[in-house]
């Protein structure tokens, strides 16, 4: 790490000395120098590799999602009512909102593809070896995290896939031994999935589970650069011997290539490819055949080899297992060799479970191909999808909207006496469909007490405390009073 | 990258001058490559944020009234329901609103907002006087809904108004009160 020209570790600054001194009167009250030196120069045994950068690739796409998440939240709603109303208005309206959208959909994507080579390049490079168990442990934990978020944030657009997709991942919940169905009714806030569901969906996808992950991410990158970078496979995992190069610059570009490169394509992808929308969840249909995000239809695939009470083996018993299997991987391997040719059953046994996985995700979409009652609903149910998306947009009707009050208006002679009431500027005072304003009181069940004779001795002749807000005695025929009587007693 | 390369950029082993023009280098381009794309990225972003004020929001579209021959032979001014759809963002609030449409006169029909310019109230048509009177503090107008006496400070407003296939539509708005001009409440 000897470098002559810096023997403080601190960069060095060809700009010119009013920068310099600028920099170093920053430097002593901030201490910018040294974090820079810890962020920066962090020694790589065996210098810079393109096989290193997917760690901080993660942490970009990590900070994208929650750029693009906190954005969509600037139009969205997270009720049963509105969620699909204002994620359609955010495709349909708002300028930038589809591409929006779709990066942060297809960003989720990206996060599980990256994880997956991020877990991979560490466990065939060994690099979880030589004290590395607790960095290796933040890390699983992150990938739980990760694809709780998926699991969350597929919920909310609140579509036709979203709602039955969650349905039958909730009620997978019910299946964990003693505690499941107690489990799955606070998933979902209740017996059934409602609007509680998706607050609390809502809550944990961007409130809990991105607290914990920036924690967690934290840790991992603290631990990582406690254990030291490892190296490649043919480095000693505890006393590294190769010489070394520091992160910054050589494996900063590489990161940022990637994640410039990467984010590129997430924008090419979102631009011309945008996702699609499906029509508002209805839970009365009972043809809906749900899909779960690709990175799920290995699980997906895999839980219908369980049938009946074997179940618990399929959903419970052996996820749990696999999982406690990679969690443990560091205190079950405990040889410091690296090589994977030299690992023949870790590394055969880890391109099982990662070719089972393909295999399962491959099988289930030709499962779903070769049933043509399945074939043909999945074809409707995109055709349906694809008929949604060119509608235009449809604001959802306020709470306040006249077609709510004037529907409950039915007997003839109240809808007489409405236009009397309309008519002789009742409404100016007492507002529309007598809600009250601020010049007078509201007649919305404060009439319902008193009898037609009562009300209409009041119109005729208001009392003095009437008379004194300006209300005027009414100046109509007795037909018309005995329909704006019946109007006023018919507003609730 | 070529084996030769990663050895010469290890730091132990590097020239110091070549290695500093180098990180120089690297930097300024890695420093101008997220500029661009973050520069690039975040126009969408901004966009999406600043989408209400971008757009028109109090967009106003016309109502219709009624068809046209219904007016044609019009004594005197008559009171129509209209409904107004107002958008607010991801929803539309539908409300009736009450207007008056005037007697042809030379061939132009003319539609009023019954919201006195005084304090808002509605004004009721009085038959018998031929008069618009307001209940609230008695201002009254004529039938073209000119000032006769009372406390309004102007005429009662005209509504913007037009034919269209034989039906007759106004854009409905509202008007400050108490202020001698007629001025359109955004």
């Amino acid at each position: 790490m000897a470098d002559p020209q810096k023997p403080d570790g601190k960069p060095a600054h060809p700009y010119g000395k009013r920068w310099q001194r600028m920099y170093h009167w920053f430097d002593r009250r901030t201490g910018l120098g040294s974090l820079m030196h810890e962020a920066l120069d962090e020694p790589i045994p065996g210098g810079a590799r393109w096989a290193y950068v997917f760690g901080s690739v993660l942490l970009f796409l990590f900070i994208s999602q929650a750029v693009t998440g906190i954005f969509l939240s600037l139009y969205y709603a997270p009720t049963a009512d509105h969620a699909h109303t204002t994620v359609a208005y955010i495709v349909k309206e708002v300028t930038g909102g589809s591409f929006l959208r779709s990066l942060h959909a297809y960003g989720s994507s990206a996060v599980v593809i990256v994880l997956l080579l991020h877990l991979t390049q560490t466990f065939l490079y060994g690099a979880y070896k030589g004290r590395r168990e607790v960095l290796w442990i933040s890390g699983c934990a992150l990938f739980g995290l990760m694809l709780a978020m998926a699991f969350t944030g597929y919920l909310l657009p609140w579509d036709q896939k979203a709602y039955f997709a969650t349905t039958v991942g909730t009620n997978m919940a019910s299946e964990v031994p003693l505690i499941g169905s107690m489990l799955k009714r606070l998933m979902r806030g209740g017996n059934e999935m409602g609007t509680l569901t998706l607050s609390r969906f809502f809550v944990a996808h961007v409130f809990l589970l991105p607290a914990a992950i920036l924690g967690l991410i934290a840790a991992h990158v603290y631990l990582f650069r406690k254990a030291g970078a490892a190296g490649p496979p043919s480095e000693d995992p505890v006393k590294p011997r190769l010489p070394t190069q520091r992160f910054y610059p050589r494996q900063v570009l590489m990161d940022t290539a990637v994640a410039l490169l990467m984010i590129c394509a997430l924008g090419a992808l979102s631009h011309w490819l945008p996702t699609d929308l499906g029509p508002k969840a209805n839970p009365a249909d009972t043809q809906y055949v749900p899909r779960p995000e690709w990175f799920y239809l290995p699980i997906f695939q895999w839980l219908k080899y369980f049938k009946g009470s074997l179940a618990v083996v399929g959903i419970v018993i052996v996820p749990t297992l696999t999982a406690i299997l990679i969690i443990a991987l560091p205190f079950i391997d405990r040889r410091l060799e690296r090589r994977p040719w030299k690992r023949p059953i870790a590394v055969g046994i880890y391109l099982a479970i990662l070719g089972t996985l393909i295999v399962f995700g491959l099988l289930s979409k030709r499962d779903d191909r070769l049933d043509p009652a399945i074939a043909k609903q999945v074809a409707k149910q995109q055709e349906e999808t694809g008929q949604f998306m060119r509608e235009p947009f449809e604001p959802e009707a306020a709470a306040s909207s006249l077609s709510a009050p004037t529907a409950t208006v039915l007997d003839p002679l109240a809808v007489a006496g409405k236009k009397i009431y309309d008519g002789e500027s009742c409404d100016a005072c007492h507002g529309e469909n007598g809600v009250g304003t601020s010049a007078a009181p509201k007649l919305v069940g404060a009439t319902a007490q008193k009898s037609a004779d009562e009300i209409s001795k009041l119109l005729r002749h208001p009392t003095a405390k009437m008379l004194e807000g300006e209300m005027k005695a009414v100046d109509v025929s007795d037909e018309d009073l005995k329909a704006l009587v019946a109007y006023i007693k018919s507003l609730k | 990258m070529s084996e030769a390369d990663r050895t010469t950029g290890l730091d132990d082993v590097s020239s110091d001058a070549k290695s500093m023009t180098k990180r120089s280098f690297l930097g300024v381009l890695l420093g101008f490559g997220t500029v661009v794309v973050g520069a690039a990225l975040s126009v969408p972003l901004i966009r999406f944020a600043l989408h209400p004020l971008l757009t028109t929001t109090t967009r106003t579209d016309w109502s219709d009234i009624g068809k046209m021959d219904e007016f044609a032979s019009l004594k005197a001014p008559i009171k129509k329901l209209i409904t107004v759809e107002q958008r607010d963002g991801w929803r539309k609030i539908i409300s009736e609103k009450a207007i008056y449409v005037l007697p042809m006169k030379d061939n132009v029909l003319r539609v009023l907002s019954p919201i006195c310019p005084h304090l808002g109230c509605s004004l009721p048509w009085n038959e018998s006087k031929q008069q618009f009177i307001c209940p609230c503090h008695s201002a009254i107008f004529t039938l073209d809904g000119q000032r006769v006496s009372g406390p309004a400070p102007r005429a009662m407003d005209d509504l913007e108004s037009k034919i269209d296939n034989g039906m007759l539509k106004v854009r409905y708005q509202y008007f400050r009160q108490l202020i001698p001009t007629k001025e359109v409440l955004a």
